[in-house]
């Protein structure tokens, strides 16, 4: 759990001679209303989560008539009522398989494709080498909506829209610049002469690739997977297009769909986002170094 | 059933084939004469990702654009009626001014925050905890933070029991409860700070990471000199981060210009709350290919300056590797 680095800086004033607790005293007090503003930011960043998650455990109906704050006092009447009424709706718990069917595969496809292509982008030389990257870098940014029709008509035409070998190919495809960037910069930082000696030795890339460059990079691909990994389970927009009312789409798409079509009596669904946010939450508190890691490296560094 | 077997299939098979084109590939191109090598073999390694590219980016990207002086079939050129329609329209204007809106106050209330969370949270003893809590609705999809405030924001006639948090919170301090996201005074508003507190965890990490890059002795001696913690964080803090700050800003200007998942799952563009990508995303839905195209083009002619300022911050970067 000590992921985010800390390297408080506290304040070190001299504490030589008036080191008195009256001026200790003065001193906390003066800090008072820092501690204040930064438990009332806490207060906004966490209450909203808390607030619905404790309202997941409630009676529909009690939803409905007093707020989720009434149940931290006796009698609380906590239920699972919504978890069991959101798992029975139609299509949901089919949904939350088809989420993982979809996700794994699209992210094992775009890290395989990726980081091959990023070994050849740093360690090998061809012409128009540096214009292929620069496109790359411009499709970073490239906003996914310009591609949604053209890509649509294309899985149209091949028989793949409504598949979700659709849209891990889409995924993969919208990742994959990003990625090759990110690991094309980690790869091209490895020490040049371990390739070297490996080239002297008779290794060729393959060897290369897959005995060195790859072992090494595990720390990037593994920042990476968990990005895209998160962000193919908590996708809307790619699901929606190219899946829609498929029997294949995933869960966001379901309860998104629920939200619009049921306006009263969608309190239940907030055991359906519990459930939906329960893995990123997971993997965000038991893989909190390598997330915050992969933030900082990815955008700062560039 | 099938559906498993697929994924499974997926899941071990990708990386064998891609095992088994390298190693193979590889026995290939080295037979071949060393001058042919040069030139095949890095195709050959980014031809994958290359060839994902081109077909899932690059090609729709244009062909986007062709599409947008097209009618909605795709039989005949309609010159730039698609265009004219969405600078026309009410509804597509409306759009337009509420991209226009995220893309402002997203964009610097976002970054602000996080900068001046970062900064306050460098100064206390528990900052790891508190980072912790403010990170937390970063890894939460758009959809699940959408079911979250749509608690926050609930709204009940005036007389009757308030369960939205915000409103009840109104009532204690003896107001009438609002209609946050049906009121459209408060519902872009609402749907933006939605945004906001999703993001501002992500900006507030990023920049932390740079602010404690920052040498404690600039900072001691500018204290020893008699200057002011507000002081401070103007004239050192501050611009020491600023090349962190733009790079930080420019995603937020891209999520803004993206905005899609809040505003469809809490209003679905409803009450004059429609973003670009909502507009964009329900022509498309109607077969308005013309139309969602010419939305997708505008959407992207926003963004490319952020697309040229990235390539050469990029290209500055390769001349100092």
């Amino acid at each position: 759990m000590s992921g985010v680095q800390v390297t408080t800086r506290r304040e070190t004033a001299p504490v030589t001679a008036a080191g008195t607790a009256l001026d200790r005293w003065g001193r906390a007090l003066q800090r008072l209303p820092l501690h204040l503003v930064i438990v009332i930011f806490i207060a906004i960043w966490i209450v909203p989560t808390i607030g619905m998650i404790i309202n997941s455990f409630r009676a529909v109906g009690d939803m409905g008539t007093a707020g989720w704050w009434t149940t931290l006092f006796p009698p609380h009447g906590f239920t699972f009522a919504s978890y069991q009424q959101v798992l029975n709706t139609e299509n949901v718990a089919t949904s939350i398989v088809n989420s993982v069917l979809i996700t794994l595969p699209a992210t094992v496809i775009q890290l395989a494709i990726a980081t091959m292509g990023a070994y050849a982008f740093a360690w090998m030389n061809f012409p128009g080498k540096n214009i292929f990257f620069i496109v790359i870098v411009g499709l970073m940014v490239v906003p996914i909506q310009m591609t949604l029709i053209p890509v649509l008509q294309f899985f149209r035409a091949t028989g793949l829209n409504g598949t979700i070998v659709a849209v891990w190919l889409a995924h993969s495809g919208y990742g994959l610049p990003f990625e090759v960037f990110l690991l094309r910069n980690y790869l091209g930082g490895l020490p040049r002469e371990i390739f070297e000696s490996a080239e002297v030795d008779g290794a060729g890339h393959a060897v290369r690739f897959l005995r060195i460059a790859v072992p090494m990079t595990v720390p990037a691909i593994a920042s990476l997977t968990i990005f895209v990994f998160l962000g193919v389970w908590n996708d809307l927009l790619v699901a929606l297009t190219y899946l829609g009312t498929s029997p294949n789409r995933p869960f966001t798409v379901v309860i998104t769909q629920l939200v619009t079509s049921l306006g009263g009596g969608w309190q239940f669904l907030t055991a359906a986002a519990v459930l939906q946010m329960a893995l990123p939450l997971a993997v965000f508190i038991f893989l909190q170094r390598y997330f915050v890691r992969g933030i900082t490296s990815g955008s700062v560094k560039g | 059933m099938e559906q498993f077997i697929t994924a499974i299939a997926a899941v071990i098979f990708v990386p064998l084939v891609l095992l088994g084109y390298i190693i193979l590939g590889e026995r290939v191109v080295e037979r071949l004469p060393e001058r042919l090598q040069i030139w095949i073999r890095p195709y050959f390694w980014a031809l994958p990702a290359i060839g994902f590219a081109t077909i899932f980016m690059v090609y729709p990207l244009l062909r986007t654009v062709v599409l947008s002086f097209r009618n909605n079939a795709d039989t005949t050129w309609v010159g730039l009626n698609n265009y004219v329609y969405f600078f026309t329209f009410p509804d597509t204007l409306t759009s337009l001014r509420n991209s226009l809106l995220w893309l402002i106050f997203y964009t610097s209330i976002s970054v602000a925050l996080g900068l001046v969370i970062a900064i306050l949270l460098d100064r206390v003893r528990y900052e790891s905890l508190a980072k912790i809590a403010i990170f937390l609705p970063v890894p939460i999809s758009a959809v699940a933070a959408s079911i979250i405030w749509k608690f926050m924001f609930d709204y009940q006639p005036p007389g009757t029991t308030q369960t939205g948090t915000l409103n009840a919170l109104l009532g204690l301090a003896g107001q009438q409860p609002v209609a946050w996201l049906v009121n459209s005074t408060t519902n872009n508003a609402a749907l933006i700070f939605v945004g906001i507190w999703s993001i501002t965890g992500f900006c507030m990490v990023i920049i932390s990471a740079s602010l404690k890059a920052i040498s404690t002795e600039v900072l001691e001696a500018a204290r020893m000199d008699g200057a002011n913690e507000f002081r401070i964080v103007q004239l050192i803090v501050t611009p020491l981060l600023w090349p962190t700050i733009t790079v930080v800003g420019t995603t937020m200007i891209i999520n803004a210009l993206k905005t899609f998942d809040i505003v469809y799952v809490l209003t679905a563009g409803a009450y004059d709350t429609d973003v670009i990508a909502t507009q964009m995303f329900n022509q498309l839905a109607n077969a308005h290919y013309g139309r969602a195209a010419a939305v997708g083009v505008v959407l992207f002619v926003a963004i490319v300056p952020l697309l040229v300022v990235n390539i050469r911050r990029f290209q500055q970067q390769e001349e100092q590797r």
